[in-house]
């Protein structure tokens, strides 16, 4: 792969500044939600937003100011939620619904699968409070399998943004493709790493740093400590990382993987999921079939996840920096 | 039934106050959490580890406890505070809370601290694991009771209803199941939310014992939960109204402390109108 064809993107320019929290913006990808809906909603006034009693955590009350019409709010009633936009969306609504990630989809599965996916109706689920970084709140906030659970559905489309901006484009995205789908974001406030001409396209993944060592293919807020380990084993190692931006789940970008791996011979994934059944597996769904090369996994290692400081969790369970420099010099000592 | 004693109810009362007093501290030193229905609750948690539970914090594990489920999570300060103060752990452990690697997690988990009985926090699941458990002590003729604590708005989940039917279709005598009816949810009133009345007969028509109660009134719950046990051949239900952030003058009656902690001065001024009330109690004209 060219490097020509790495995105500008606030990463690329500024690597040398990055660890420099002061000139990194920090913005929850849940405000990124809350500012796409509201646009979506006043291009389309069939777009409804609805809540399980939890309009501010899920940024949703913007649009319930702007847009008191098109705001329901059903109370703590999950699959209630799924089923009955479910209906409103066959005739006609574009509803999305939103809860914490645990419940919503975590709750509401089957009906996820049957009254929204087989379905076929224009469900847009917001998953809310995803991964370890929930923090505090403890193990039966954080959803760790949600990638899972949704990728394993016919007919899904599911989005892990990178930051706010991306949550953003990607927000008004999935408000304009026809089909049941779903977005996934964090509590904590994370890095923007992106910047207002980033593109976005839903299954086009984004090259944010070239380089022929390791591949490095990530989602979601952990794109960042991506970019900052990639970073340092430039300087400290003279290893050169490619790292991915693999923000659509599903349909995942094949050329994009398959092209990163023949580039470096070696792929790292990294998410903040478990390591099974989420987005590294896809990977190596796709490598394992078409382009077999050593894989490294990066994620929550069949566990739970505990109450704790949000960053002290995501080193802890092995989604830090540290660890994912762990995991490319494993790769590239078994290319 | 044999009412309290006076010296009885002040101790009752007195150790309410120090749960309240626990809770303050505990989400205090989290710096996250939920006060008021921690706050709310403190009058039926010490009523029921200081009088109404058959039970032995030395042995958390004695077959024929009974068992007591809190169904709404979030409210584990008050759980791990009436634990606390009862002597299954030290007072000064509640400043664990939410810590990495503590017993008292965020939302309380069975297989770190057995004595909480099940896992919770995702609201609803709690009445229908204690019919499992109200079946299975039927099943096998054991004495022991099963109580669940649930909040208000978890009146809302559909498994809660399924529970319902459940308890009334095998007559589970055996099983009480206490509502914090505080009105209040995370969006604001539960009426505004999703309309929960008229709950008493809901729970009516689904075959379930009904009683209501001043919940902040720990004479007052004593004494219903001696006549629920009374019944027999249906589940019983303890409305229970309270105050939501009852105990602390600027959050009582307020649902935006729902799910937000004290910060360092107002914890100490929640302490000192507690400790007030507390010398008013052990003074006989609190
Ligand atoms: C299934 C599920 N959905 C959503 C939540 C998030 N949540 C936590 S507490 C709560 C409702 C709060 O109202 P209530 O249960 O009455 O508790 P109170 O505020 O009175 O303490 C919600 C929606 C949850 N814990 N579980
Ligand atoms: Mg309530």
């Amino acid at each position: 792969m060219a490097s020509a064809d790495v995105l500008e993107t606030v990463a690329s320019m500024r690597l040398a500044e990055y660890r420099d929290a002061a000139v990194v913006k920090e913005v929850p990808t849940r405000n990124g939600f809350g500012e796409g809906l509201v646009e979506a909603g006043k291009r389309n006034r069939n777009v409804l937003a609805i809540c399980a009693d939890l309009v501010e955590s899920t940024r949703m009350e913007a649009f319930k100011k702007a847009l008191p019409a098109q705001y329901i709010e059903i109370g703590v009633a999950e699959q209630m939620l799924v089923a009955m936009a479910a209906g409103l969306a066959s005739v006609g609504k574009i509803p999305f619904i939103a809860s914490y990630a645990m419940f919503n989809p975590g709750r509401s599965w089957e009906q996820v699968r049957t009254t929204m996916a087989l379905n076929e109706t224009n469900v847009k689920i917001a998953g809310a409070h995803a991964g370890v970084s929930v923090g505090p709140d403890g193990a039966t906030h954080q959803a760790i399998e949600d990638i899972a659970l949704m990728r394993v559905i016919p007919q899904m489309t599911v989005v892990v943004p990178c930051d706010a901006i991306q949550t953003k484009r990607a927000t008004l995205a999935v408000a304009e493709r026809f089909g049941p789908a779903y977005l996934r974001f964090a509590r904590e406030k994370s890095a923007v790493v992106t910047t207002e001409a980033t593109p976005f396209q839903i299954g086009k993944a984004q090259i944010f740093r070239d380089g022929g060592d390791v591949a490095v293919v990530a989602c979601g807020i952990l794109v960042y400590n991506a970019l900052v380990a990639a970073d340092e084993l430039a300087k400290e190692d003279g290893i050169a990382c490619t790292v991915v931006n693999n923000h659509t789940i599903k349909p995942m970008d094949e050329p994009a993987i398959l092209a990163a791996a023949r580039r470096c011979g070696t792929v790292v994934t990294v998410e903040e999921h478990q390591i099974h059944a989420g987005m590294g597996s896809r990977v190596a769904e796709i490598l394992a079939q078409h382009y077999p090369v050593p894989i490294e996994f990066v994620g929550v290692r069949d566990r739970f996840g505990q109450s704790g400081d949000p960053v002290e969790l995501i080193e802890h369970y092995g989604m830090g920096t540290a660890a994912i420099k762990e995991a490319v010099r494993t790769a590239l000592k078994r290319k | 039934m044999e009412s309290l004693s006076p010296a009885r109810l002040t101790a009752l009362r007195e150790r309410a106050n120090l749960v309240r007093q626990g809770i303050v501290r505990a989400l205090a030193s989290a710096g996250s959490g939920h006060s008021a229905g921690s706050l709310d609750m403190a009058d039926v948690f010490a009523a029921f580890y200081g009088e109404i539970l058959r039970h032995d914090p030395t042995r958390p594990d004695w077959e024929d406890r009974d068992r007591l489920l809190l169904s709404c999570g979030h409210i584990a300060p008050v759980r791990y505070s009436a634990m606390a103060y009862a002597g299954y752990f030290p007072v000064e452990e509640l400043l664990t809370l939410r810590k990495f690697g503590t017993r008292l997690q965020g939302h309380p988990e069975r297989v770190r601290l057995p004595a909480v009985e099940t896992t919770s926090g995702p609201l609803g699941e709690g009445l229908a694991q204690g019919v499992g458990m109200a079946l299975g002590a039927k099943l096998d003729e054991k004495e022991w009771r099963v109580y669940v604590v649930t909040s208000d708005a978890e009146h809302q989940c559909g498994l809660h209803w399924e529970a319902m039917m459940t308890a009334g279709k095998f007559e589970l005598d055996n099983l009480t199941c206490v509502v914090d009816r505080n009105f209040i949810q995370i969006d604001g009133s539960t009426e505004d939310v999703m309309p929960l009345e008229p709950l008493a007969n809901k729970y009516r028509s689904f075959n379930w014992e009904v009683f209501e109660c001043n919940g902040n009134d720990v004479a007052e719950f004593v004494a219903v939960i001696e006549k629920a046990k009374a019944v027999r051949g249906k589940p019983q239900v303890v409305i229970a109204h309270t105050v939501p952030g009852k105990g602390v003058s600027y959050m009582e009656g307020d649902y935006t402390w729902h799910g937000k902690p004290p910060n360092r001065e107002q914890a100490d001024e929640a302490l000192r109108q507690l400790e007030a009330e507390r010398e008013r109690i052990v003074a006989g004209n609190g």
